[in-house]
């Protein structure tokens, strides 16, 4: 075996592999919500814009400029070594235990939410669930084109607002969209401090910092994405 | 102090372990948890029934031997305290206890609440030592250490290898015992030159004996009875990823 092969199977090595990717994924959601902040009328560039004009722009360039595609290209893979060496890891985790686990389970932690921390792999996979619905909603609407054209001016773009409008017009899909970011929030509680101390990042002067970065990141980043839609919806019972 | 105890009784690795509940009417509260068990098997012995298997060695808490998991907690409640130094004044009168042996598939049970903890000795040989081959000790002050260091060192020294870290950490990782060790001979002049092998080697072993993956919960840190802190598992993550990744050393 290589020493790279080796480095990658070792149990650091993967959780290497983890904070690397989920840190990947932390800076991603960040340039996600700016994007999705174009939704607002709030954040039109011109009150008297057309609804949805600077997203559909948005998303008309995140889809067809280069450098991103290869970004999003990253994305995908990144999201898939993240969820699938998660699932490998959890396994393997639950297997260290043995067949017979405590009768009484008492778990105490130092600094991080105990709870949080053991759950990251079901929270993962309910995230991971949401994505894929999340994909076929939009994601995949938009790649195979079954949705409307719009022209601002400069030749037809994608409606990619009209469905995402459509979706959160629907109670059901704001709150399984609403419920999936608390989930994300917990998720990120405990990944964000997690990922710099897998990868040795662990000083007394700035730990701190990070602490306090990771949970103001995981209340706001979540909360700013589950506010989108439910101001959508509020909008679409006024219109 | 009339106590209740539900205590996992196996009687070899082979068979089939389950819970037996027994009832002491006179425990003194000054006892620690381990003279309460002495109490119980003396009744046992008397009753001419098989008495509860626990270890225990100095029962000073340094030798890190009486390992059980009391009420879902390795040592018991109390933090920075081993079984043997938990006395019973803090539990109630009439309290229940649920007394269950360290559960990892590395650690096997050989009897009731005792388990084998060898797979912590290999990787003790694997890296965990300084290959020093001169005779006489050298002076203490030859060699100058900051303060720091060798605090951080010792703090780090003081794991007592019993394993806590292992049976409270829901992966069953052993990363706070193999940091601790590592950390404990990484930071010393005498240690440092072997550094990037331990590492690696220690890690190696870790791995091939079948505990968990770190996942941070710091469970660990926070059932130590040394209260051996989680910086040192950031440590050996940096300085396993430097070895790795950063030097020629391949183990």
């Amino acid at each position: 075996m290589s020493w790279v092969t080796r480095f990658l199977t070792s149990s650091l090595g993967k959780k290497f592999v983890m904070s690397l990717t989920g840190l990947f994924l932390i800076l991603f959601l960040v340039v996600h919500l700016a994007g999705n902040l174009k939704l607002l009328p709030a954040f039109a560039h011109d009150p008297a814009d057309a609804p949805g004009m600077a997203f559909n722009e948005y998303a008309h360039f995140m889809t067809t400029f280069p450098p991103i595609k290869v970004i999003s290209y990253g994305l995908y893979l990144f999201i898939l070594i993240h969820a699938v060496q998660g699932w490998i890891l959890w396994r393997q985790n639950a297997t260290a235990r043995g067949s017979i686990g405590y009768a009484v389970k008492n778990l105490r932690a130092v600094n991080t939410n105990a709870r949080i921390a053991a759950g990251m792999g079901w929270l993962g996979t309910i995230i991971f669930v949401f994505i894929v619905l999340h994909l076929y909603q939009f994601w995949l609407q938009m790649k195979l084109g079954n949705l409307p054209m719009t022209d601002y001016g400069a030749g037809p773009i994608k409606d990619l607002y009209y469905i995402v409008a459509e979706t959160y017009r629907n109670p059901v899909f704001v709150i399984i969209y609403a419920a999936s970011m608390v989930v994300i929030g917990f998720h990120l509680w405990h990944g964000f401090q997690s990922a710099f101390q897998t990868l040795g990042l662990n000083h007394k002067k700035y730990t701190p910092a990070i602490q306090f970065v990771g949970k103001m990141y995981a209340v706001v980043v979540p909360l700013g994405f589950a506010l989108i839609p439910i101001l959508m919806y509020l909008q679409s019972l006024n219109a | 102090m009339k106590i209740t105890l539900k205590v996992w009784r196996q009687k070899d690795a082979q068979s089939k372990g389950r819970f037996e509940t027994y009832t002491l009417n006179n425990i003194n509260e000054h006892m620690s948890f381990l003279e309460m068990f002495d109490v119980l098997n003396e009744e046992l012995i008397q009753k001419k029934q098989e008495p509860v298997a626990f270890e225990h060695d100095c029962r000073e808490g340094i030798c890190g031997t009486c390992n059980m998991v009391i009420n879902g907690q390795p040592h018991g409640p109390m933090r920075g305290t081993t079984t043997c130094q938990l006395h019973m004044r803090h539990f109630k009168d009439g309290d229940t206890i649920v007394v269950e042996p360290f559960r990892a598939r590395s650690f096997p049970i050989i009897k009731d609440l005792v388990v084998d903890r060898s797979a912590f000795d290999r990787i003790i040989q694997a890296g965990g030592f300084i290959s020093v081959n001169t005779g006489q000790a050298v002076d203490a002050n030859a060699i100058p250490i900051p303060k720091e260091v060798a605090e951080a060192a010792f703090s780090a020294a003081a794991c007592i290898g019993c394993g806590a870290c292992v049976a409270a950490c829901p992966n069953a990782s052993a990363m706070l015992f193999v940091s601790a060790k590592a950390a404990h001979l990484n930071q010393l002049p005498q240690g440092k030159v072997e550094a990037k092998r331990r590492v690696q080697a220690m890690v190696k072993q870790m791995d091939a004996e079948g505990f968990g993956n770190c996942s941070n919960v710091t469970a660990c840190e926070a059932e130590c009875p040394k209260e051996i802190s989680v910086v040192n598992i950031a440590r050996l993550n940096r300085e396993y990823f430097s070895s790795v990744v950063g030097s020629e050393t391949v183990v």
